[in-house]
C-alpha cells in the first residue's frame, strides 16, 4: 500500500501529463501481480466494494470526531477521504505492517455492512495518513485525481511497449487484477480471447467545429440527435446462444435500463448510434424522437416498469457500424461502413433501430442555414464526418466534427455560491442563479433557475470568489448567500419543464457565458422569458 | 471529544460576553489591533499609532510608522532591516518586565515562532492577559522555545485551528527534501519559503540533519539570513543564485526562494528545478496543487491543531480569545471542553493564501 500511496501522491502533485504517465508506467513495471492490476483498476474503471460507501466513512468518523469539527474540516479540505485520512485518530502503538494492495482489496471485498464498522478501522490503524488516504480512495472508488481511464491505458501501453489501440481492445471483458492482460503485455502471452463476447469497443469521437467553411465533397453531414451516444452489441457469447449488451459512451453497461434494445438485437454486430425515446419533439413527426428530457426519465434506472416501456419506448438511431458477423469494419472508410450499415438494416428490428438520415445539401452555406434552424427542430446540431475516415478510437483531428447550434443566452442574478471540490476546494465556484419572478422594480423576487460550475477562466474564478466573499449576506454551512448584485449571462442548450425545481423548469448544460459586472441586477431577465423557451 | 456536546451555546455565551466586558475592561480588541486602554498602547496594530507593543517581525504584525515601538532587540533589528528606520525603538529583553503608563506591566516571553518572537504578558488590576502573537510548540533551532505562562485571558492565534492540521515530525519532512535531492542529482529542488523565519528554519533544520552542502539563495533572502547569523544562528555555507558560476553548480542542491518566485521567470536559471514549498498549508493536497507545488513540505512556524489545543489546556486560562485563523473550529473545541472562548475577528492578519 505504501508504493500505491506514493504513486497517488505523485499523480496528485505532478502537473505534466507525460510525467504522470511515466510515474504510472514505472509503478506498473515495478510492482508485482496482483497489486499492480488492482491499482490499475482503482485508477481506471474503479473497484466497487458494496459495503464501503462515502456514507460508511462519514459514519466511522461520526463515532470518532465531533460532527461540527468534521463538517468544518470537510468543507475546508474539499474531499471526504482526505479529511478522514487526516482526522483519523492514530493508534497508540503500531498494529502490524501496512497491508498490500491485494490484501486490502480482498479484505474490502469480504466486508459486509455489519462487519465494515470494525474491519475498515483495523486496516486504517495499520496505515499512516498517506496510506489511509490511498485506502479510502481505493475503497470508495472515487479517485478524482485527474487520471482518466485513457491516461491509465496509455501508461499501461508505455510500461510494456505495446500499442494503445491493442490495450483498449483487449481491456474490455477483462476484470481486475487483469492478470491475462499483464501476461500478454509484460510476458508476451497470447492476448485474452474475447472474440465471442459482447464487448464494448472504444468510441470514435468528434472535435468541435470551429472553422467557417468545409468541403462537402470530402465530408458528409448528418443531424446530431439529442439523446445519449450508445453502442449496441450482439455476440454468440460463451454459451453460443447469443448475448446482447447496450453500452454508454463511457463503456458502462446500461442494458438493464433499456432492456428493449438488447432484447431486439440478434444479429452478431457492433452498432454505434444515438439512444432516443419515441416522440415528436426532435424534428417533428418525421424526426420521430422525444426531447432529451423524456429520455432522462429513463436514465440510471436499475429496473424499468411496463408502463415506462409502453409510454417512453426507446430506440437507437444508427450512425455507424463497427462489426458485422465477426468481421471488423473499422479500418474501412466511412462510406463503405455506411453502405454496410444500410444493407444491414433489413436484418434489424425496425421498432428499435432506424438509420440516422444524411443531410442532403448542395453546399456549406445551405448547411449553415439548416443548422441555424436546428433549434426550431429541437435538434442539437450537425455532425460532419470525413467520407474516407476509418473508425478510430478517441478524438482524431480532421475526421469527425460536431457543430452544435449556438447556445441560448439569458441574464441571471447570482444568488448563492458554494465551495467547489477537488482542485477548486478553496474557491466559491458552484453558483446558483435566478431570474425575476414579478417586476424587479416592484414586488418581484428572484427565483433560482439553475446552477453552473464552469464557463469561466481561472482569472474570472478568482474574481468571482472575491465577489462572493465580499458580498455575503448569509451563510448556510458551505453555502453563502450573496447580496444578489452580480449579473451573469448564462448560456444553455435548452430548457425543459421540470416538477423537481421550484421554478418549474430545468436548464440543460448551463454555463457562465459572461460576467456582466456592468449590468444592474434589476435589468436581469424575468422568468417568463425562460419559460417561453421550453420546447417539450 | 465526547464531553458534554450539549452545552447551551447562545445563552451561556451571551451571559459570558457580558461578564467579559466587566472583568477585563482595560483591554479592548478592536478590528485593527488590541488596545491596552490605561496605557493607551496597541499590540500589533494594523495602523500607525503612538505606542505599539510588537510580538514579532512579520509584516502583518510589525508595521512601520509608530511613535514608539516596544519589542525584543531581534524583532527591532528585523523591523529596522525592513523599514530602514529604528526611530522610537524601545528594546525589551525576554523576561524583562517594563511598566507602561497607567501602571500596566508588560513582559516579553518566547513564543517559538521566529527569531525574536514573543508572547506579551500584560498585568493590571490583578488580572493577567497574555497575547501570543504567532507561536508554535515544536523545536526550532533558530529561536528559543515557547514557554507556557499561566494567565486569566489567553489571546491566541488559530492559523491552523482545524483538526486536519497535524504537522508531521520536522525530520520526516526534511528527509523528503534530502531524499529528493539524492534521487535526482542532475536537478535541484527549489524550496519556496517565507523570507523571515521559514527560510532560516529550513536551512537550520537541514544542517541539523547533517546536510553540509552549499544552499543557494534567491537575493530576497540574503539580508535576513545575514541578520540571523549576526544573532548567532549558524546557517552553514550559503551562496547567491545570481553569483552561481553555472547552472550545473546548483544541480543536486537545495535552492531557497520566497514563494512568489516559485513560478517566476527567475527560476529558469536553475537546473530543471523540482518545486517544493515549506508550509503548514501543504498538509492539504489541493492547497499544494493550487500553488503548483510538486514536493510539499509540511513545515510550519505555527502551532498545529494538537499544539493549539494542548496549549489552551496547559495554560488553563479563565478565557481564551482567538485573534485570527480558523476560529470556528477552535470555538467548537473550547465549547466541547467547557472552556470559555470568543473570536475577536481581527483584520489584516495573513490567513488563507498567506505564506504561513
Amino acid at each position: 500500500m505504501e508504493a500505491f500511496a506514493a504513486l497517488l501522491d505523485t499523480l496528485v502533485y505532478t502537473r505534466s501529463r507525460n510525467a504522470k504517465i511515466a510515474a504510472l508506467a514505472r509503478y506498473l513495471r515495478d510492482t508485482p501481480d496482483p497489486d499492480r492490476g488492482y491499482a490499475l483498476a482503482a485508477l481506471s474503471d474503479g473497484l466497487d466494494f458494496t459495503a464501503v460507501k462515502g456514507s460508511t466513512i462519514r459514519a466511522l468518523m461520526r463515532e470518532r470526531v465531533d460532527p461540527e469539527l468534521w463538517t468544518l474540516s470537510r468543507d475546508y479540505v474539499g474531499d471526504s477521504a482526505e479529511t478522514a485520512s487526516l482526522l483519523w485518530p492514530e493508534p497508540e502503538q503500531v498494529l502490524g505492517p501496512p497491508p498490500t494492495v491485494a490484501e486490502a482489496v480482498d479484505a474490502l471485498a469480504a466486508m459486509t455492512r455489519s462487519t465494515v464498522a470494525s474491519e475498515l478501522p483495523a486496516l486504517l490503524d495499520r496505515l499512516d495518513a498517506e496510506g489511509r488516504y490511498a485506502l479510502l480512495k481505493l475503497a470508495t472508488g472515487a479517485m478524482r485525481i485527474g487520471i482518466s481511464a485513457r491516461l491509465a491505458k496509455t501508461a499501461f501501453a508505455q510500461a510494456f511497449d505495446v500499442g494503445i489501440e491493442d490495450v483498449e481492445e483487449h481491456w474490455h471483458g477483462q476484470s481486475p487484477p487483469y492478470t491475462a492482460l499483464f501476461d500478454w503485455a509484460a510476458h508476451g502471452a497470447a492476448p485474452p480471447d474475447t472474440e465471442n463476447l459482447p464487448l464494448f469497443r472504444p468510441f470514435m469521437l468528434a472535435h468541435a467545429f470551429e472553422a467557417d467553411d468545409l468541403d462537402l465533397d470530402a465530408y458528409v453531414a448528418e443531424w446530431k440527435w439529442d439523446g445519449i451516444r450508445v453502442q449496441a452489441v450482439h455476440a454468440p457469447g460463451e454459451s453460443g446462444t447469443g448475448e446482447s449488451r447496450l453500452y454508454s459512451r463511457s463503456g458502462d453497461d446500461i442494458s438493464a435500463s433499456f432492456p428493449e434494445i438488447p432484447a431486439a438485437l440478434d444479429v452478431p454486430c457492433v452498432l454505434d448510434g444515438e439512444l432516443l425515446v419515441r416522440g415528436e419533439a426532435q424534428g417533428g413527426k418525421e424526426g420521430g424522437a422525444a426531447s432529451f428530457n423524456a429520455l432522462q426519465q429513463r436514465l440510471g434506472r436499475k429496473t424499468v416498469s411496463k408502463k415506462m416501456l409502453r409510454e417512453a419506448p426507446a430506440f437507437v438511431r444508427l450512425y455507424d457500424v463497427l462489426q458485422i458477423d465477426g468481421e471488423d469494419l473499422r479500418p474501412l472508410p466511412w462510406a463503405r461502413r455506411r453502405e454496410a450499415l444500410e444493407s444491414l438494416l433489413h436484418r434489424l428490428d425496425p421498432e428499435r433501430f432506424d438509420l440516422s438520415r444524411l443531410i442532403d445539401v448542395p453546399g456549406f452555406t445551405e448547411l449553415a442555414a439548416l443548422r441555424e434552424n436546428a433549434r426550431d427542430a429541437a435538434i442539437e446540431g450537425v455532425m460532419l464526418k470525413r467520407r474516407d475516415s476509418p473508425y478510430v478510437a478517441g478524438r482524431k483531428t480532421g475526421l469527425w466534427y460536431k457543430w452544435k447550434r449556438d447556445p441560448l443566452l439569458i441574464d441571471c442574478v447570482l444568488m448563492y455560491a458554494q465551495r467547489g471540490s477537488g482542485k477548486r476546494s478553496s474557491f466559491y465556484s458552484d453558483f446558483t442563479f435566478g431570474c425575476w419572478d414579478g417586476d424587479p422594480d416592484g414586488e418581484g423576487q428572484l427565483l433560482p433557475v439553475g446552477k453552473a460550475y464552469f464557463g469561466f477562466t481561472d482569472a474570472e474564478l478568482k474574481e468571482l470568489d472575491r465577489h462572493v466573499r465580499q458580498h455575503t449576506v448569509n451563510r448556510f454551512g458551505p453555502v453563502r448567500e450573496t447580496d444578489k448584485s452580480l449579473v451573469f449571462e448564462v448560456a444553455f442548450d435548452s430548457v425543459h419543464a421540470s416538477a423537481r425545481h421550484k421554478s418549474g423548469l430545468a436548464m440543460r448544460f448551463p454555463r457562465i457565458h459572461r460576467i456582466r459586472s456592468d449590468k444592474p441586477a434589476h435589468e436581469a431577465d424575468r422568468i417568463e422569458s425562460l419559460r417561453a423557451l421550453i420546447r417539450d | 471529544m465526547s464531553e458534554n456536546p450539549d452545552l447551551k451555546g447562545t445563552s451561556a455565551r451571551a451571559f459570558h460576553c457580558d461578564r467579559v466586558a466587566r472583568a477585563f475592561s482595560w483591554i479592548r480588541p478592536e478590528p485593527w489591533g488590541i488596545h491596552v486602554v490605561p496605557a493607551d498602547c496597541w499590540i500589533d496594530p494594523a495602523r500607525a499609532v503612538d505606542r505599539a507593543l510588537v510580538t514579532h517581525g512579520h509584516a502583518d504584525h510589525a508595521r512601520g510608522g509608530h511613535g514608539q515601538t516596544y519589542a525584543t532587540p531581534e524583532t527591532l533589528a528585523i523591523m529596522k532591516l525592513r523599514y530602514a528606520t529604528s526611530d522610537g525603538a524601545v528594546p525589551v529583553a525576554y523576561h524583562e518586565t517594563i511598566t507602561l503608563p497607567g501602571g500596566v506591566k508588560a513582559t516579553w516571553i518566547p513564543a517559538g515562532h521566529v527569531l525574536g518572537s514573543a508572547q506579551i504578558l500584560l498585568e493590571h488590576a490583578g488580572e493577567r492577559i497574555l497575547v501570543t502573537g504567532d507561536f508554535k510548540r515544536r523545536a526550532d533551532p533558530t529561536c528559543p522555545p515557547f514557554e507556557v505562562t499561566p494567565c486569566d485571558v489567553f489571546i491566541t492565534e488559530a492559523t491552523f485551528g482545524l483538526p486536519v492540521f497535524r504537522h508531521p515530525p520536522t525530520q520526516h519532512e526534511i528527509a523528503k527534501l534530502t531524499d529528493a535531492l539524492a534521487a535526482e542529482p542532475e536537478r535541484c529542488v527549489l524550496v519556496g519559503a517565507y523570507a523571515l523565519g521559514k527560510a532560516q528554519r529550513v536551512i537550520a533544520e537541514l544542517r541539523e540533519a547533517g546536510h553540509a552542502q552549499t544552499i543557494w539563495l534567491h537575493g530576497a533572502l540574503e539580508k535576513m539570513c545575514r541578520l540571523y547569523e549576526d544573532f548567532g544562528v549558524d546557517l552553514g555555507p550559503l551562496s547567491l543564485v545570481s553569483e552561481a558560476p553555472s547552472k550545473e553548480a546548483m544541480a543536486g542542491h537545495a535552492v531557497l526562494a520566497p514563494p512568489s518566485a516559485l513560478n517566476d521567470r527567475w527560476s529558469r536559471r536553475l537546473p530543471d528545478p523540482r518545486t517544493a514549498m515549506a508550509s503548514g498549508w501543504m498538509r492539504v493536497r489541493q492547497r499544494a496543487r493550487q500553488r503548483g507545488v510538486e514536493l510539499p513540505l509540511i513545515i510550519s512556524d505555527h502551532a498545529d491543531w494538537d499544539e493549539l489545543t494542548r496549549t489552551v489546556t496547559e495554560v488553563a486560562p479563565r478565557e481564551t480569545w482567538i485573534t485570527h485563523g480558523r476560529e470556528e473550529a477552535m470555538l467548537r473545541w473550547c465549547e466541547l471542553h467547557q472552556k470559555k472562548a470568543r473570536a475577536l475577528a481581527l483584520v489584516g492578519y495573513e490567513d488563507e493564501g498567506g505564506d504561513d
